[in-house]
């Protein structure tokens, strides 16, 4: 118990002290996306790593991980099991078309300095950013406050039969991923374009940055840096076959008052077929 | 029981089928006999592609079908070409398309009813083949419909499929 506060500890002064550095990525990944049959099941896993898809750091809570299925309606998650380094979970595709797996959080955050110069920030790590809590802990006349919009969306799909969309609707709340073309119809040599929307607008200049699984077996991350375009949109050719991980970072100054800025964080699971 | 004599029949048709319009397409096809200590007849699916990929006309799905509780439709993504083409949009079993998997030899089938209206145009014959526990290799034959002579063309597969001829006659 000592050695976990220590660690809360240490990682609150460092992200105090410097800018969040997301070494640890958080993935749910399917085992597999394209599925045939009349009542297919799939097996998920969850976790919080350094190396994508290499669960060796921490499980990830299944508590604020969702499912909807293709008709827009919550799907509940079958055998749910936390391990020490990756929970499990099953979905039973009872219906034809696409769902989307997704953990998402949005609200107000906020740094500032107390009155002996120490800096502080709400929410801190795993915590949720809602409005009680906001009102709580963030004292609105504290000195260089700076009050953030923020967004964090964690997404991967699957498909039973033909591809659908109803599931893969924005909620038009964060940065949000929606397709062009659709994240279960992705396939090797091809190019796929995705656009990016922050509180339903097209989101301009978005990071993206997609990475191949698999680096534990090749020396480098082969990463693919993607800015998107002046409709939200990027366009990625996969390289080869294979699960990958997507993440997208935007901000902007276009926040509702209080806050000053916006800023969101999209990560998604992607399977690519050789074709 | 009804709908399992309903596919009987469809396979049966499939492979009696004759010209509809006088202009006729066959396909013979040879499933290779394989040294392997688990051997599975594989899946195949036979479709007419357009020149952008798209489906022109489906032909014939040989797989499970007899399998309780539509459980050999489970692997029908594996000719993932097939289904990524159009196979996913179908509810299977469809009678005169589904039938059962074919084991080690050639097999001719005639598919002219399934071309009658196709209109004229540069096509592919397209037949994937999937094997439990084993590979998955598609045999492509390039074609022009209407033919204008009799004639054949032919192409062969490495490891899942033999040769696969495409015979037209006007």
């Amino acid at each position: 118990m000592k050695k976990t506060l220590a660690i809360v500890a240490a990682a609150l002064t460092v992200a105090s002290v410097t800018l969040p550095v997301s070494a640890h990525r958080a993935w749910i990944l399917p085992v597999a996306t394209v599925l045939s049959s009349e009542d297919p099941w799939v097996s998920f896993d969850a976790a919080i790593s350094n190396d994508i898809f290499h669960p060796d750091y921490h499980a990830m809570r299944l508590e604020g991980v969702q499912a909807i299925g293709p008709d827009g309606q919550a799907v509940e998650l079958q055998n749910p099991h936390t391990g020490k380094h990756r929970s499990n979970f099953d979905l039973n595709l009872s219906q034809s078309g696409t769902y989307k797996v997704y953990s998402a959080s949005a609200g107000l955050s906020a740094r500032w300095e107390t009155a002996d110069g120490e800096r502080k920030f709400w929410p801190g790590r795993g915590q949720r950013p809602d409005p009680e809590g906001f009102k709580k802990n963030v004292p609105m006349d504290a000195k260089n406050l700076q009050i953030t919009q923020s967004s964090r969306r964690l997404e991967t799909f699957v498909t039973a039969g033909a591809p659908s969309t109803t599931a893969l609707e924005a909620s038009n709340v964060g940065l949000e991923l929606v397709p062009v073309t659709h994240p279960n119809d992705l396939y090797s040599g091809e190019a796929a374009t995705f656009t990016f929307l922050i509180d339903g607008e097209p989101a301009v200049g978005a990071e993206v940055s997609v990475i191949p699984g698999g680096s534990r077996y090749r020396d480098g991350q082969a990463e693919i840096k993607l800015s998107s375009d002046s409709k939200g949109q990027v366009s990625i050719t996969w390289p080869e076959p294979g699960m990958y991980f997507l993440e997208a970072e935007y901000s902007d100054e276009r926040a509702k008052a209080p806050a000053t800025g916006r800023r969101g964080t999209y990560t998604a699971t992607f399977e690519v077929l050789p074709l | 029981m009804h709908k399992r004599i309903t596919r009987l029949l469809g396979a049966a048709a499939l492979a009696l089928a004759g010209a509809a319009q006088g202009q006729s397409l066959a396909v013979e096809m040879e499933v290779p006999r394989l040294q392997v200590a688990e051997y599975h007849k594989p899946y195949v699916a036979l479709w007419i592609a357009r020149e952008d990929n798209s489906v022109a006309a489906n032909l014939a799905v040989l797989y499970d079908v007899a399998l309780k509780d539509e459980e050999g439709e489970k692997w029908l993504k594996d000719m993932r070409q097939w289904w990524r083409r159009g196979g996913r949009a179908l509810d299977m079993p469809i009678d005169g398309l589904s039938g059962a998997t074919k084991g080690p030899g050639k097999h001719r089938l005639v598919f002219s009813d399934k071309v009658a209206d196709l209109p004229p145009g540069n096509y592919r014959l397209m037949v994937e083949a999937a094997r439990e526990v084993g590979g998955r290799e598609l045999v492509e034959v390039p074609f022009q419909w209407p033919p204008q002579q009799a004639g054949q063309a032919a192409a062969s597969g490495g490891e899942e499929l033999g040769t696969v001829q495409l015979s037209l006659a006007p």
